[in-house]
């Protein structure tokens, strides 16, 4: 177990030389970029959007429910939804979900690249497999994801709201005023730095997943299924090692 | 010309390649054949370079392959053609996508030269008015021909084809294998055909390599290759019903004709 993990981290360590190599063509690499962008970024804008809405919504009720003490002040729900959203999940939570969809994305694509002996052809053509097609994705999604992160705190403010317009739990001013309250806008690049790592580990670890997969359809799919659950693992144990230094 | 020098090749202390020596010439559809699993395809993938032999060397016109650092492998590479048996034609790309690719990323062309030259290989493989199709729009058979088109888009001294036969009905892989031996004479190209398909053998087997068990059994022609005292390729051979029922025909007429006289 230990030396088949060592193992496996030496092989993504020498893949991630092969992916880190100036393009053969920057024209070419611009165009896939771009490409990458809206496949692994822009189509994600939709999942985030329901997500975060319903997600600050449902923290919006709770806090509202459980913070029930004449001690502590009514805009305190708002304060709360806002620090949870910020803190942890617009940036760790939103990445377990987009590493759902986007790591299966990309290692399954990868994956089937490889058994169909596509990666083949780009290495007989004298290309750098591993760097034309991760490289860009890498680089895309990293590039792409603070604004998914800045969008779900948006949005999980916004489904807050709702809960403060609709419902008669909280009124508007309180919420509004407990989001405003004690702001600290550190927390806004904390929360965009630890989502910049977690891209990273998204999009590198299930590239390395589907471009070292072997055998058929079958493999691709387990490959992607181990892809999903070891970046969901590192962006947990990358959790914890960002909080504590960021937040310290 | 393409050298095999005591090639040798093992999986996990497996032996699949035995001193393998083979040469393949320019200009000439040069086929290695053997039954599946004999070693045929690793050999092919040991002389592109997508395996290493643990023993034994690959010549390109007298470059020694192994000796090759990373900047000359790469030249060498875009001098090589590769048609895969599954054609392995990029999805996201159409016909025109798949030909263009080699061409944005090697050729020194402009635009407007590198799409004349795209159209120039794609109505070369007979393939007109496809060029916005993906490769799931188009049959198996015009598949291969878009990955012959982009095979030979960069114009390569060296073309390898992995069992192009593979999946089509025998009209259409008459039709792949004439395409391949025209392309071979029209270029100059030193073809090497991995197969066991023996219309291919008897079509356009200019050079055979017979591979039996990781071994080198038999080298020859379309012209030889039904008098090798080879047991073993002619086990291969005759191992069709059809080859059988020739064989058995021709016997028996031989052994009238040696009663009768």
């Amino acid at each position: 177990m230990v030396v088949s993990s060592i193992k496996s981290f030496g092989r993504y360590c020498t893949f991630m030389t092969q992916v880190f190599r100036i393009p053969e063509k920057w024209r070419e690499f611009f165009k896939q970029l771009v490409f990458e962008i809206n496949k692994l970024g822009v189509d994600s804008i939709p999942l985030v959007i329901i997500i975060s809405i319903f997600i600050g919504a449902v923290i919006c009720i709770q806090m509202t429910i459980n913070i029930v003490s004449p001690m502590i002040p009514s805009y305190s729900t708002g304060l709360a939804t806002r620090e949870i959203l910020l803190l942890e999940f617009s940036c760790t939570m939103m990445s377990l979900i987009l590493a759902g969809k986007v790591g299966s994305n990309i290692s399954s694509e990868i994956g089937t690249m490889r058994v169909t002996e596509q990666i083949d052809a780009m290495e007989i053509m004298g290309l750098n497999a591993a760097s034309y097609i991760v490289l860009p994705k890498i680089v895309g999604f990293v590039l792409f994801v603070p604004v998914l992160c800045i969008l779900s705190m948006f949005m999980g403010l916004l489904g807050g709201a709702l809960v403060a317009q609709f419902t008669d739990m909280i009124s508007m001013e309180n919420y509004v005023f407990g989001i405003q309250s004690f702001f600290n806008e550190w927390y806004i690049w904390y929360a965009i730095i630890k989502t910049l790592f977690f891209a990273f580990i998204i999009t590198s670890v299930a590239a390395y997943y589907g471009f070292y997969v072997k055998g058929g359809s079958l493999e691709v799919g387990q490959a992607s299924t181990r892809a999903v659950v070891s970046s969901s693992i590192l962006i947990l144990l990358a959790d914890v090692v960002l909080t504590k230094l960021l937040l310290q | 010309m393409i050298e095999a020098k005591n090639v040798s090749k093992w999986f996990d202390g497996q032996r699949i390649l035995y001193d393998i020596n083979a040469t393949f010439d320019t200009g000439k559809t040069n086929l290695i054949i053997g039954q599946s699993g004999s070693g045929k395809t690793v050999f092919m993938k040991c002389l592109i370079g997508l395996l290493t032999p643990e023993e034994g060397e690959i010549l390109y016109d007298g470059r020694r392959f192994r000796d090759l650092d990373t900047e000359q492998k790469r030249q060498l590479r875009t001098e090589i053609g590769m048609l895969f048996q599954g054609s392995a034609l990029f999805d996201n790309e159409t016909v025109l996508g798949n030909v263009m690719f080699p061409l944005k990323l090697f050729s020194p062309l402009s635009r407007e030269e590198q799409l004349e030259r795209a159209h120039f290989c794609i109505k070369r493989v007979g393939l007109e008015n496809a060029d916005d199709k993906y490769p799931s729009e188009i049959s198996g058979g015009m598949q291969k021909r878009v990955a012959i088109a982009r095979a030979i888009a960069l114009n390569p001294k060296y073309l390898f084809c992995d069992e192009p036969n593979s999946g089509l009905d025998p009209r259409t892989s008459i039709l792949i294998d004439e395409l391949l031996s025209d392309i071979t004479h029209e270029y100059g190209m030193t073809t090497i055909i991995n197969t066991h398909d023996m219309n291919s053998v008897l079509g356009i087997g200019e050079h055979i390599v017979f591979i039996n068990k990781g071994h080198c059994d038999w080298t020859g022609n379309d012209k030889t290759i039904f008098r090798s005292k080879s047991e073993s390729l002619n086990d291969f051979v005759f191992a069709s019903k059809l080859f059988q029922e020739v064989k058995n025909y021709l016997e028996r007429e031989y052994e009238d004709k040696s009663r009768s006289l």
